[in-house]
């Protein structure tokens, strides 16, 4: 069915198509209409999910691991402050390999208040075990909704996974939306550790030095197998809806000189940067890496790079630009742009691509 | 005793303490209980007792969780369960720092939304795993390990908060009495929705009384006063037996304070604050028993 749709009324639309048995949800701007949508499914009997809502994030995702553990399928949504809020349980959620799908409508940290679009809040929980993947598109946040569930549910995985949208730059914005019925495409969920009262166990007991070691290792290790399933799953997607995703979306790479490297919204607009640079004679090609948990293998040898960050890790860089830097060993412009959902316009990406210093960072509209 | 009653679910490997009356308890609550249960733990004592991964010495389901989450996860997890059709008890067995303190937010959620779930405070009056620790559960002058002079702040009223929240079914209940608690236990499972009971555990080593003195700490507890047994179902309130007693005869509470190496500093007006406290409180109670508040 083709609609007009947010990004985040595409969230709830894939959620309802996904029937999560339990939803646990707190509000948080830019993330509210996510669960008012499903709040609304639930009053309306279109969606037949449990929906709790919780009086904290923390509790939100504590709700969803208390589900999870018995097996069936579960949701959240959250943002910035929430996503910090419920970051123990963000972590608990994986060591404890629950297959529990988050949407995480990115924005700013505090202070001072600001609700408008960054990544900074989901990079912070980059190491805890969860799959993120970035969306730019009010399909895409769809499209990946519905694949999260799929890859999360995976025996190969059981890993929770996280949806990354834009705040306000794609949650609200209104987009053409195709509402593919999910049909079978989410199998059942199986989960073979879901407690029970038949075969009693101990979870999440204190746990000896070596037993914890090998436990973190069970995660990486399924961390790794996760992208083969990623690939399975997109290509399972592609065929059944004919919308193609992969690692990155690539833009007139092939014969490109300089590439962009961006995520979310920032990546999609780099897109016409790129037709721009190319009227000028310059060779662009656009590269918005959706995933970065698990990280994808990138080939950019022999290209010029400009990695622009929505994020900053303080004393440190900028976090897409600093992680392209260690998993290829090649250099950058490293160009921040976007925080608390500062203006970035495509011809401000040209710009970023016409003045590339390889080596250096740039702050957009405060460095010269 | 006979039938499902005979069944033990704690194991005797436990690594408690010698005279730990929370794994007594906990032994109780799920005799009472039956199979059907599963129990989420947060960081507190039991989730040490159970022993190392991948030993345990209970035969009973259990969730160990993060210490704020146990009301919440136990949300999740009866939501689920209902989701299914299945009728499995959840219980989530808290310390007292794990209620009065870091998880008060959760459960008080939890018990708004009318969660179907028994919550279990059992209350040795600090932080125990930790190495005692004064909790908001601690009472008035005794010393822990932060509160090495004795606490100058009085025991939070837990009950009171949680009767505010105008539950089907809430209870007291001490180590000391285990029939006492066993019946509320069973009475509280029977009961659809929220239910949630806080009972005294008295602690040997927190405490500083002998392991062998722990049935009779946790009974002058109960007969001085200082702590009080009853059921609350919504707004009606009814004291239980030992109570009652003690409303008539009350045990001297010197007696009781003089058991505990945890008091040996107390002073004469801490005294007179706790007796002060002791008797305000059961005189609260007596009212709203009479109906009379």
């Amino acid at each position: 069915m083709l609609t007009i749709s947010t990004g985040n009324n595409a969230v709830a639309a894939a959620v309802r198509q996904a029937n999560p048995a339990v939803v646990a949800a707190y509000p948080i701007t830019p993330q509210t209409e996510i669960v008012e949508q499903i709040a609304n499914y639930v009053t309306n009997g279109s969606l037949k999910s449990k929906y709790i809502p919780v009086e904290s994030e923390h509790s939100a995702m504590a709700a969803c691991i208390g589900a999870s553990i018995t097996g069936v399928r579960t949701f959240t949504a959250t943002s910035s402050h929430g996503l910090l809020y419920m970051h123990e349980m963000v972590n608990w959620a994986a060591g404890a390999r629950l297959p529990i799908v988050m949407a995480n409508v990115n924005r700013a940290l505090g202070p001072g208040w600001n609700v408008w679009a960054e990544h900074t809040d989901a990079l912070q929980a980059r190491d805890t075990g969860w799959l993120q993947v970035y969306v730019s598109t009010v399909q895409e946040a769809y499209d990946a909704t519905l694949m999260a569930f799929r890859i999360a549910e995976d025996r190969r995985v059981y890993l929770p996974v996280m949806i990354n949208l834009d705040g306000f730059a794609l949650s609200h914005i209104s987009q053409q939306l195709e509402e593919s019925q999910a049909g079978d495409f989410i199998p059942p969920l199986v989960l073979d550790h879901a407690i029970s009262t038949d075969a009693p166990a101990g979870y999440g007991c204190m746990t000896s030095s070596a037993d914890y070691f090998r436990i973190r290792y069970d995660i990486e290790r399924s961390m790794r197998d996760s992208v083969q399933v990623i690939q399975e799953t997109e290509a399972a997607f592609a065929e059944r809806f004919g919308r193609k995703y992969s690692w990155t979306e690539d833009y007139r790479c092939e014969d490109a000189e300089v590439l962009i490297l961006a995520m979310g919204t920032l990546g999609k607009e780099a897109e016409v940067a790129v037709d721009i640079l190319r009227s000028e004679g310059i060779k662009a090609g656009s590269m918005r890496v959706r995933w970065i948990r698990p990280f994808p293998q990138l080939d950019l040898k022999g290209r010029e790079l400009v990695v622009i960050d929505r994020n900053y890790s303080f004393g440190f860089g900028g976090i897409l630009a600093t992680s392209i830097r260690a998993k290829t060993g090649e250099e950058c412009y490293n160009v921040i742009a976007g925080l608390g959902g500062q203006e970035v316009t495509y011809d401000d990406i040209a710009g970023f691509v016409r003045n590339r210093r390889i080596g250096e960072e740039f702050w957009f509209g405060v460095d010269a | 005793m006979s039938g499902t009653f005979a069944s033990e679910y704690i194991m005797k490997c436990t690594s408690a303490c010698a005279g730990c009356s929370s794994s007594l308890i906990l032994r109780h609550v799920l005799k009472a209980a039956g199979p059907d249960t599963v129990l989420v733990v947060p960081a507190c004592c039991t989730s040490v007792l159970q022993g190392v991964w991948p030993h345990t010495a209970f035969n009973i389901p259990v969730y160990n969780v993060a210490f704020a989450a146990a009301a919440a996860v136990a949300s999740g997890m009866a939501a689920a369960f209902e989701s299914m059709g299945k009728k499995t008890n959840v219980i989530a067995y808290a310390g007292d720092g794990g209620t009065v303190d870091i998880g008060i937010q959760a459960l008080s959620g939890a018990l708004e939304r009318e969660t179907n779930f028994l919550y279990i405070c059992y209350d040795n009056e600090a932080y125990g795993n930790t190495g005692m620790q004064r909790s908001g559960s601690t009472p008035l002058g005794a010393r822990t390990t932060t509160t090495p002079g004795g606490k100058t702040h009085v025991k939070k009223d837990l009950d009171r908060i949680i009767a505010a929240h105008h539950l089907p079914y809430m209870a007291t209940a001490c180590s000391a009495y285990p029939q006492d608690l066993v019946k509320k236990v069973q009475k509280a499972l029977s009961i659809k929705g929220p239910k949630f009971m806080h009972i005294l555990a008295p602690c040997p080593p927190g405490w500083r009384y002998d392991a062998s003195q722990t049935i009779e700490v946790g009974k002058m507890a109960v007969k001085t006063g200082m702590w009080a047994l009853y059921e609350r179902e919504y707004d009606t309130l009814t004291l239980s037996g030992p109570t009652k007693a003690a409303m008539i005869k009350p045990a001297p509470l010197e007696e009781y304070l003089k058991m505990q190496g945890r008091f040996s500093s107390l002073k004469e007006e801490h005294i007179k604050a706790i007796r002060g406290d002791i008797e305000r409180n059961l005189r609260h109670l007596k009212a709203e028993a009479e109906g009379l508040c």
